[in-house]
């Protein structure tokens, strides 16, 4: 942390221009964010400094919309982006590991404890006002480190020649109960499944989260991934699991409707596991091209971004007022508040509890 | 002779730098594990499920390699020493499931039969898939070995087993043994397939604990408890290969004797067709079935071409590279056998054991240091796969020293040759079918590694496996099968060339020196 505190003058006095000019670059963003079909070509002429500037974007984050996304910044703004895709926790493990040598521009990451880990190590540079403002205040860090682009919602998948919609507990506790015994399916190692332990610990308390994830673990088969877990539940291998709600409609993409052997439901809100979750993106302290980096999280919380990743086939919920996904069959505002950030933390408590009961 | 071998030369010099920069993941793990405090390493260490963990990984390296070699000795000796027809459209076939990588093997299973998960799941997916690594070395010692022993041995009564054990058996032991360290180690590393079949290993928790707490520190506390066992390892097959060392090798004349199977023929014949049908028939009907199911096939884009180029470019580098960084160390522990020069050997092999993504991550941690401009810049990919695939070169180049005579050096130095023409006219040339081996083992594998890939490619970059990961983690199996099928089909031509080169011909053909 002190190699951020103790950046040299010189340094600083490169921020600071840096920071101005993206502030411009960003004002001007937020006008095509309000204007969206007009916005192309004032972006432009704005974004006059930084075009062909090419930033390094290190993406967790569903390729194919990455890449639309991308596609569409580069043409409003001039601005490059190599996009460098991978698996958010291993994108991170790589930024943590270069340090403030990393290539690394943005990290656009699946979930925050991703983002709060770096956010923590001082490696991230603060967002533009202007792009926190876009999307709700809860869907961003706290300390205005990364800011929320896009929101995914926790579902209980279940085989639908099993069980019945009714038979959807209520709250993900009674997946503890033995009567699930030899019928669940969890992806422990899944950088997704954390955030809902972390709840069960803010909830029930340490104790109480350690019993039932050792009831859960007595119910379950344990999956390598949400992938595995969900086409498990649809062959019927498992009668149900945990997962966010994308993976069920990648599936359905996949294995097309009259493959389809199970559905979604969800648990009551308010509940540990009614868990809205965002997606969010940083500016890394370190990257050397900071305003066309803030450039393109201003470009992430936009209108024409949101629409296209309200549209695309990661079936996410855009966070952009005015923005809904016709996807989904559920609308985010039946989901729920969104999950603080700040509550979720970087989940290391829950890492520890799952360690300790056996799960990982 | 001994002054002349005594001779201090830059062999050791540059075996001792190779094997050095082979082994820094070992250094980088060793340096992260010390930053995790005492506490954080009694928590870890003394969870519930590393008791879990050492038993299944102990219990699936133990029955894989014991399978694998059963197997690839069984496969090797009714190709080479039966009169089973057919000889190397077998060997092709019961080499080829080499061509298919682990993860894809892994879902082929898991794809068309569910219920293969958890233990037993493990143990077919992963015997299928690297038996190969046994029958071909067996097989190639077999075919180049004089069988005449083996058949005095029979001449004087001892009927058909007692040959094999006490002829051929031993004849084989060095190929047994390099082929089950192999095994064992890439047992020990693995995580693509057993993440699919359910089956948690060290290998498979260390990706947990980087992808879960992003702390370098636990997870390499963690993969220091894996290379202690790959030391294990190591050391037994140390001392297997100090028990069976020379092999005359039938360099003129005589063909084998082949031992009749009479009644038996059909029954072996249907064996082996068994094994090639789990084998090599499993994934290859997987990889038409997703082709023709899965709806989100497109026909391969423009890209796959561009993808294919690069990673053939990749492969083939790396390949180069690494065949020519095992010479050096092979030579070195073959021409001195210390205790020096086989430390430098053995650490080598450790990386094998490591898991993908803690050489990735190593080589980063180096690179980012003291070699910058060369991050993420196709260089530093090359360099992590020779890092990674280092070991597969040096046991190929390893075993074809093996054959090589003692003392053939110093015969020639003594006529008054430089060391560099010695070696270029006489000892490389005595090798090529082990470079060539090492070569096409290298490229096979490389064609198809992932993890390492992901962190160190150039940004922008895809190859053919990060593609089918791209795909296969979006549920896109249809889309991810054009890049599989393209990765089985590029790495044909290496395992052809691998069961060529390591067979050759039989022995009878006099062999150019």
């Amino acid at each position: 942390m002190s190699r951020v505190v103790l950046r040299s003058a010189r340094r600083s006095a490169l921020l600071a221009t840096a920071t101005a000019m993206s502030l411009s670059a960003l004002a001007l963003a937020g006008c095509s964010g309000s204007n969206d079909s007009g916005g192309a070509s004032s972006d432009k002429e704005s974004a006059g400094s930084l075009k062909g500037q090419t930033i390094t974007v290190y993406s967790g984050q569903h390729e194919q919309t990455v890449s639309a996304l991308v596609k569409d910044f580069q043409a409003r703004t001039g601005i490059r982006a190599n996009v460098r895709s991978g698996d958010e926790a291993e994108l991170a493990n790589q930024i943590l590991t270069e340090g403030p040598a990393s290539p690394a521009d943005v990290f656009f990451a699946e979930n925050p404890p991703a983002l709060t880990t770096l956010e923590n190590k001082g490696l991230l540079a603060k967002v533009n006002a202007a792009t926190l403002a876009a999307v709700p205040s809860a869907d961003s860090s706290a300390q205005g480190d990364w800011v929320g682009v896009s929101a995914r919602e926790a579902a209980f998948v279940h085989n639908t020649g099993k069980l019945q919609a009714g038979q959807v507990p209520p709250t993900v506790k009674d997946l503890a109960d033995a009567t699930w015994r030899g019928k669940l399916g969890i992806a422990p190692g899944e950088t997704d499944f954390t955030p809902i332990v972390t709840r069960m610990i803010k909830t029930q308390g340490e104790a109480g989260a350690k019993s039932w994830l050792e009831g859960l673990k007595a119910n379950s088969k344990v999956y390598g991934s949400n992938e595995d877990l969900v086409a498990a539940v649809n062959r019927g291998e498992v009668e149900g699991g945990v997962i966010d709600h994308y993976y069920w409609y990648r599936l359905r993409d996949e294995q097309g409707a009259a493959h389809i052997h199970s559905a979604l439901g969800y648990f009551k809100q308010g509940d540990p596991g009614a868990l809205v979750d965002v997606s969010g993106a940083a500016v890394l302290s370190h990257g050397k091209h900071q305003a066309a980096a803030q450039a393109f999280l201003a470009y992430l919380t936009s209108k024409p971004a949101q629409q296209i990743i309200a549209t695309s086939e990661s079936y996410e919920y855009p966070l952009a007022a005015g923005v809904k996904n016709a996807k989904v069959s559920r609308s985010l505002a039946d989901s729920g508040s969104v999950a603080q950030a700040g509550d979720l933390g970087d989940g290391k408590d829950a890492l520890q509890l799952l360690q300790s009961v056996g799960l990982l | 002779m001994r002054t002349l071998r005594n001779l201090p030369g830059p062999l050791p010099l540059v075996a001792g730098l190779v094997a050095l920069l082979v082994a820094s993941p070992l250094v980088f793990v060793g340096l992260q594990a010390t930053q995790a405090g005492s506490d954080t390493a009694h928590r870890l260490l003394a969870r519930p499920v590393m008791e879990t963990l050492l038993w299944h990984t102990v219990a699936l390296t133990t029955v894989v390699t014991a399978g694998t070699l059963v197997l690839g000795f069984a496969a090797a000796y009714l190709v080479e020493r039966t009169d089973l027809p057919g000889c190397r459209a077998w060997t092709v076939a019961l080499a080829m499931p080499l061509a298919v990588p682990e993860f894809v093997h892994g879902y082929s299973w898991v794809s068309l039969f569910p219920q293969v998960q958890g233990y037993w799941g493990a143990v077919l997916v992963m015997t299928s898939s690297l038996y190969p690594l046994v029958f071909l070395p067996v097989a190639a010692t077999l075919r180049h070995a004089d069988a005449s022993t083996e058949e005095v041995a029979r001449s004087l009564g001892h009927g058909r087993l007692a040959p094999l054990w006490r002829v051929t058996l031993p004849l084989t032991r060095p190929a047994l043994a390099g082929g089950a360290l192999l095994v064992s180690l890439y047992l020990l590393g693995e995580y693509g397939a057993f993440a699919m079949l359910r089956y948690t290993t060290f290998a498979t928790a260390i990706y947990n604990e980087f992808q879960t707490s992003f702390d370098m520190a636990s997870a390499s506390l963690l993969t220091l408890a894996l290379v202690g066992l790959a030391l294990l390892l190591v050391a037994l097959d140390a001392r297997a290969a100090r028990r069976g060392r020379v092999v005359r090798e039938g360099t003129t004349g005589r063909g084998c004797a082949l031992v009749p199977l009479g009644r038996w023929k059909p029954v072996a014949a249907g064996a082996l067709a068994a094994v090639v049908g789990v084998t090599l028939g499993v994934p290859v009907f997987a990889l038409v079935h997703w082709l023709a199911r899965g709806s989100s096939t497109t026909l391969p884009s423009a890209s796959i071409v561009t993808e294919t180029a690069t990673t053939l470019g990749y492969a083939l580098s790396s390949a180069a590279v690494a065949t020519a960084a095992a010479v050096p160390v092979a030579l070195y522990s073959w021409r001195r056998p210390t205790r020096l020069a086989r430390t430098v050997e053995r650490a080598a092999y450790l990386t094998r054991a490591l898991p993908g993504i803690a050489v990735a991550l190593s080589v980063v941690y180096f690179a980012i240091r003291y070699a910058q401009p060369l991050y993420q810049q196709p260089s530093l990919l090359v360099a992590g796969y020779v890092v990674l695939f280092f070991p597969l070169a040096l046991t190929s180049v390893r075993a074809s020293l093996a054959h090589v005579p003692h003392g053939v050096e110093d015969v020639a130095r003594s006529l008054g040759v430089h060391r560099i023409v010695v070696l270029s006219r006489v000892t490389l040339p005595l090798i090529l079918p082990g470079l060539g081996a090492a070569f096409a083992m290298v490229t096979l594998t490389a064609s198809t590694e992932l993890t390492a890939t992901l962190l160190l490619r150039p940004t922008g970059t895809e190859t053919l496996a990060t593609q089918f990961w791209v795909y296969t983690t979006g549920l896109s199996y249809g889309a991810a099968a054009p890049y599989a099928a393209v990765m089985v089909a590029l790495s044909v031509p290496a395992v052809l060339m691998l069961t060529r080169r390591t067979l050759g011909t039989r022995a009878t053909a006099p062999r150019e020196i």
